[in-house]
């Protein structure tokens, strides 16, 4: 009989509700039933898996990726992937997507009238190291306006996804950059309560990861659900006749 | 030293960008063992328009209900082939598409096996945070003694187990509904 030990569920407050009606488009898709609470079986505990070699070398740096460099402010934004233990997470993949320097996506719905960028794509994905880091060459993406509310605009913003080591501990956010005055009016920055979990979304400007001549550092943490320090209740048989 | 892990913050309406490159939607290549089973549906809103901004993702066992991951601590063997991720969009109507294997049952709690599942997230525009649900399949007794879906209230069950379609062997559908009418099961975990 072996014991399983489950992922921590969130600390109150420092997630989003799924409702919130400043932001427009949760109104119809946030569910209203309430959530069937799951105890952590083999199903959750596990993720699927990726090697290091799915991801090309070149995915990390944005500005690689075509025949020129691509406009804007080049910058780089790396961090450590922890788990809420203090552990590193390694060798988990991380994808990262955003708008150009002028604030356009290179995708067909989207119709702000910004000029694309013939050398940017607006996508990168990584593979932590041994000690959970990532490292990521970009430019600065654009603000943009959108439809939510009457002259609407999003902060900057690079979208981040990971996987960890389990089902359980997947996560897609969205990192901001420092001092950037549309941060607080923004009604997807401002969707979760507590004012210290969502300030943890902003990157910090960083001397250590800035590169001389060359570009400016942001550095940007992000923690994983981590192992809860107790095997749960329930046992699983690793085989059963 | 506990931290709290990271707010989540929707996909928003451009994940393609960033999610393209890594879409799977054939579990189920040659030399992996199995009942084949090709799984549509379409992810719906409270009005019941479709979602045509949504992507699903799934995570599941082989036939053997052995996991590829180093925590599943069953001694079965692995199967080189098969990675039980799969990740699809939703196209213009909010449907979505995928072929995979029917999974073998894995442990549960108290030691009892769990009825054959695949884990699901799905992550659309408007949500600020991944839902997460489970699809079970039709015509599968264990699904009587499954402890998930006994967790569930029996007017709602229906939501999480796939239905035939006509047509192939194998050929299910299953839908999300996000609201109202109808919403599917979504699970805490």
């Amino acid at each position: 009989m072996k014991s399983i030990r489950g992922y921590r569920r969130n600390y109150p407050g420092t997630q989003p509700r799924h409702l919130h009606p400043s932001y427009v488009s949760s109104l119809k898709r946030a569910p209203l039933q309430p959530f069937v609470t799951l105890p952590h079986t083999l199903s959750e505990i596990t993720g699927p898996v990726f090697e290091p070699e799915i991801v090309d070398v070149k995915a990390c740096d944005l500005t690689r990726q075509h025949s020129e460099e691509p406009l804007g402010e080049r910058i780089i934004v790396s961090g450590r992937v922890l788990d809420e233990n203090s552990k590193p997470v390694p060798r988990t993949l991380v994808e990262i997507w955003q708008a150009n320097a002028a604030g356009r996506y290179l995708h067909s719905r989207d119709q702000h009238n910004a000029p694309l960028d013939p050398n940017f794509a607006g996508c990168g994905q990584a593979v932590t190291d041994s000690e959970g880091r990532y490292r990521f060459v970009t430019i600065r993406p654009g603000e943009y306006p959108w439809g939510n509310h009457h002259n609407a605009w999003r902060p900057a913003h690079i979208h981040f996804s990971l996987f960890g080591p389990a089902f359980a501990t997947r996560l897609v956010t969205q990192m901001y950059f420092q001092g950037d005055p549309l941060i607080p009016f923004d009604p997807i920055f401002n969707c979760t309560d507590d004012e210290k979990a969502r300030n943890r979304l902003i990157s910090q400007f960083d001397w250590e990861t800035t590169v001389p001549l060359e570009a400016l550092g942001y550095r940007f943490d992000i923690i994983l659900s981590g192992r809860e320090s107790t095997p749960l209740e329930t046992h699983t048989h690793g085989e059963k006749s | 030293m506990s931290l709290h892990a990271t707010t989540s913050q929707t996909v928003g309406p451009f994940f393609k960008i960033g999610f393209s490159w890594l879409y799977r939607d054939n579990l189920a290549g040659p030399g992996v063992a199995g009942e084949r089973v090709e799984i549509a549906g379409r992810i719906l809103d409270g009005d019941g328009k479709p979602v045509p901004d949504g992507i699903v993702e799934i995570w599941q066992a082989n036939a053997q209900g052995k996991y590829a991951h180093p925590d599943d601590p069953q001694d079965k063997p692995g199967e080189p082939g098969f990675s039980g991720y799969g990740r699809v969009p939703t196209d213009d109507e909010g449907r979505f598409r995928f072929t995979t294997i029917k999974p073998g049952r894995v442990p549960g709690p108290d030691g009892k096996l769990q009825a054959p599942h695949l884990a699901v997230s799905v992550f659309t525009r408007g949500l600020l945070r991944r839902l997460v649900t489970r699809i079970y399949f039709p015509d599968e007794p264990s699904n009587a003694e499954d402890f998930a879906l006994s967790l569930v209230d029996p007017i709602r069950r229906g939501t999480l187990i796939a239905k035939k379609r006509t047509g192939a062997a194998g050929a299910l559908e299953w839908n999300v509904v996000l609201q109202g009418q109808g919403e599917t099961v979504f699970f805490d975990i």
